[in-house]
C-alpha cells in the first residue's frame, strides 16, 4: 500500500466537488477532488455536459452545412475551426483555393488566435485574483472583434470560410484597422509585462505550480502552449505547414520547466508571433479572387478519406473525414487538443493544494464545449 | 539579505504596475454607454435575412424555389407558394423564419438565386417567448415597403 492509497482508505479524505461551473473554463466542467486538509490527493475531470453530438451532426448533413457547427466547438476560436475544415474538404475534394484567399484566412485566424488568448490572458489572471489586466485585455480584444466584424459581420462564430476562398473579402479599412490594431499592440506588451508579468505576486503563485513533465506531457497527447512550455518546439504550423505559413518568418515560443508561469509565458509571446505572422501577410498580400466560383452548392467528394491537422489556439486539432462519395461525410471525427490537455490534471494536481489547482486549471486554458462537442 | 532584497524588488514592481493603471486613468474612456450610446454597425453585420425591397419593382424577387429551405442546416425557414395561374411560376405567399434555430452561417444567402435574401441590421431582438422567435418575413416586408416609399418621399422633399 503506497502512500496515496494510505490516505484515501484514511477517513480524513473528503471529497470536494470543483464546479460543475468554474468560471475559468466557461463551460461546464466538474473535477471531483479527494482532499486531505488543503492537499489534494485525487483528481477526476468528468465532462460531457454540454455534449450536442457535433460529430454525429456532421455526418447528417452536408459537408457545408456542418460548417456552422465547427466555430460552436472551441468558441473562442471558431474561426480556426472553420478554417481547419475547410482544409479538411478541400483536400477531400481536391478543391484550388486562390492565393489571396489563403493570405486573408491567415490573417483572420491568427486575429483569432490572439483574440483568444487575451481572453484567456484576462480570466487566467481573473482566476488568480488579478481584476485590472481582465478589464484591458477585454479592451484590446474588442478591437479584434471590432476588426474581424467588418468582414465577417459576427464577432464570436464566424462561419467566415467556404470551400475554396471565404464569404466575403478584405477592403482597405479591414488592412487600415488591422495595421493599427498591431501598432497598438505593441505599446500594450511592455504595459503587460510591467503589470503582470514582472509582478512578484503573479510570479509566486505561477512557478514551479502546476510542472507538466515532457514524458508525461506526451503520454496524455497535450499539445499547444501546454506542450511548448515544457520545451518541445511542436507546431503544427511550422511542422506541418498548411496554408501559406511557411513563407513567413516567425518563432515557436518554448518554455524550459513546464510550470504555470512558463504557460503563461509561451502564450505571451506566441501573441506577439501572431503579430508577426500578420503583418507579414499583410505585407505579402497578393490581388486576385478570393472566393474560387467553380466549387459545385452541392458537393459530393470521391471516396476516400482524410486527416488535416492544423494549429489552433491550444493545440493540435484535426478532422477526420471519410467520404463515400455522397453528400454527407460517413465518418466525421474530430481531434480536439483540450480533452489531452484537461486530462494531464490527473496526474499533475495530486500533491498540490486547492489553491494552486485553480492557477494549474487556468493555466492549461481548456474549453469545455470542445471536449465534450 | 536576499529576504530584503525580495520585499525591496517585490515592491518596486508593485509600483511599477500600479504605474500602468495610473497612466490608464488620464487616458480616454472606452467603455460605450449602450443603449443611450451607439456604435455604427458594420457594413457585413449578419443580423437574420429579410427580403429585400428591389426598387425597381417595389418589391421582392423570391420565386419559390425552396433553395434557401433546403440550404438550412437547422431548418429554420418555411417558404409557402402558390400558381396564381394553371401555368407560369409561383409567387410567394409565406415566408417564416424561426430566428431560435438560426445559427447565423449565411448558406439561404448564398444559394439565393435571385439575391431576394438579404441580412438585416437588426440586433435588438429580445423575447419573452419562443413566439417571439418567429419572424415573419412577409409582414416585415410591408413595413420595410413603407419605410423606402417614406424615405423616398423625404429625398424628394428634399432635393
Amino acid at each position: 500500500m503506497d502512500e496515496l492509497e494510505k490516505i484515501e482508505a484514511d477517513d480524513r479524505v473528503y471529497s470536494l466537488n470543483l464546479g460543475p461551473q468554474h468560471p475559468s473554463t466557461h463551460g461546464v466542467l466538474r473535477i471531483l477532488l479527494d482532499l486531505d486538509g488543503e492537499y489534494i490527493v485525487k483528481c477526476d475531470p468528468v465532462i460531457g455536459y454540454g455534449h450536442r453530438g457535433h460529430e454525429k451532426m456532421g455526418e447528417n448533413r452536408q459537408y457545408k452545412q456542418f460548417l456552422p457547427n465547427t466555430s460552436r466547438m472551441d468558441y473562442l476560436s471558431g474561426l480556426l475551426y472553420n478554417h481547419g475544415f475547410v482544409l479538411a474538404v478541400e483536400k477531400l475534394a481536391g478543391i484550388k483555393v486562390p492565393e489571396r484567399a489563403k493570405y486573408i484566412r491567415v490573417i483572420a485566424s491568427e486575429l483569432n488566435r490572439i483574440s483568444s488568448h487575451l481572453l484567456w490572458f484576462g480570466t487566467y489572471l481573473l482566476d488568480i485574483g488579478g481584476i485590472t489586466p481582465f478589464l484591458y485585455a477585454f479592451d484590446d480584444r474588442e478591437h479584434i472583434l471590432d476588426t474581424l466584424d467588418t468582414i465577417t459581420g459576427s464577432r464570436l462564430t464566424y462561419s467566415y470560410c467556404r470551400f475554396g476562398g471565404v464569404t466575403r473579402d478584405i477592403d482597405s479599412k479591414f488592412i487600415d484597422m488591422t495595421r493599427a490594431f498591431l501598432k497598438r499592440m505593441e505599446s500594450r506588451w511592455a504595459d503587460y509585462e510591467a503589470l503582470v508579468s514582472k509582478n512578484v505576486i503573479f510570479i509566486h503563485r505561477t512557478r514551479d505550480v502546476g510542472v507538466i513533465d515532457v514524458n508525461l506531457a506526451r503520454q496524455y497527447g497535450v499539445t499547444g502552449p501546454n506542450l511548448r512550455a515544457c520545451g518541445v518546439a511542436f507546431d503544427v504550423r511550422r511542422s506541418e505547414p498548411y496554408e501559406v505559413y511557411d513563407r513567413f518568418d516567425f518563432e515557436i515560443p518554448t518554455g524550459t520547466r513546464g510550470d504555470a508561469l512558463d504557460r503563461y509565458d509561451v502564450r505571451f509571446r506566441e501573441m506577439q508571433q501572431s503579430c508577426r505572422i500578420i503583418e507579414q501577410a499583410l505585407e505579402q498580400l497578393p490581388e486576385g479572387e478570393f472566393l474560387t466560383p467553380k466549387v459545385p452548392q452541392k458537393l459530393s467528394p470521391p471516396k476516400g478519406e482524410v486527416y488535416t491537422a492544423f494549429e489552433s489556439a491550444r493545440g493540435l486539432t484535426a478532422y477526420y473525414l471519410v467520404s463515400d462519395g455522397s453528400p454527407a461525410p460517413y465518418r466525421c471525427h474530430i481531434r480536439v487538443p483540450s480533452f489531452g490537455n484537461l486530462n494531464v490534471l490527473n496526474d499533475v494536481l495530486p500533491g498540490t493544494m486547492v489553491a494552486d489547482a485553480i492557477a494549474i486549471l487556468g493555466s492549461i486554458d481548456v474549453v469545455i464545449p470542445e471536449i465534450d462537442r | 539579505m536576499g529576504y530584503f532584497k525580495d520585499i525591496f524588488v517585490g515592491g518596486l514592481s508593485l509600483i511599477e504596475g500600479m504605474g500602468v493603471t495610473v497612466r490608464r486613468l488620464f487616458q480616454p474612456l472606452v467603455t460605450v454607454q449602450y443603449p443611450r450610446q451607439k456604435i455604427p454597425l458594420s457594413s457585413a453585420y449578419r443580423g437574420h435575412i429579410e427580403l429585400k425591397v428591389f426598387e425597381e419593382s417595389g418589391t421582392h424577387k423570391c420565386i419559390v424555389c425552396l433553395n434557401c429551405e433546403k440550404t438550412c442546416p437547422s431548418g429554420v425557414i418555411r417558404v409557402q407558394g402558390e400558381k396564381q395561374k394553371e401555368k407560369g411560376p409561383k409567387t410567394l405567399t409565406n415566408y417564416v423564419i424561426d430566428f431560435s434555430k438560426c445559427s447565423l452561417c449565411g448558406l439561404c444567402v448564398e444559394i439565393c438565386p435571385t439575391s431576394t435574401l438579404v441580412y438585416s441590421k437588426e440586433y435588438e431582438l429580445v423575447g419573452e417567448t419562443g413566439a417571439d422567435c418567429q419572424i415573419d418575413l412577409m409582414a416585415r416586408l410591408a413595413t420595410q415597403v413603407e419605410k423606402t416609399r417614406e424615405e423616398k418621399k423625404t429625398q424628394e422633399i428634399a432635393a
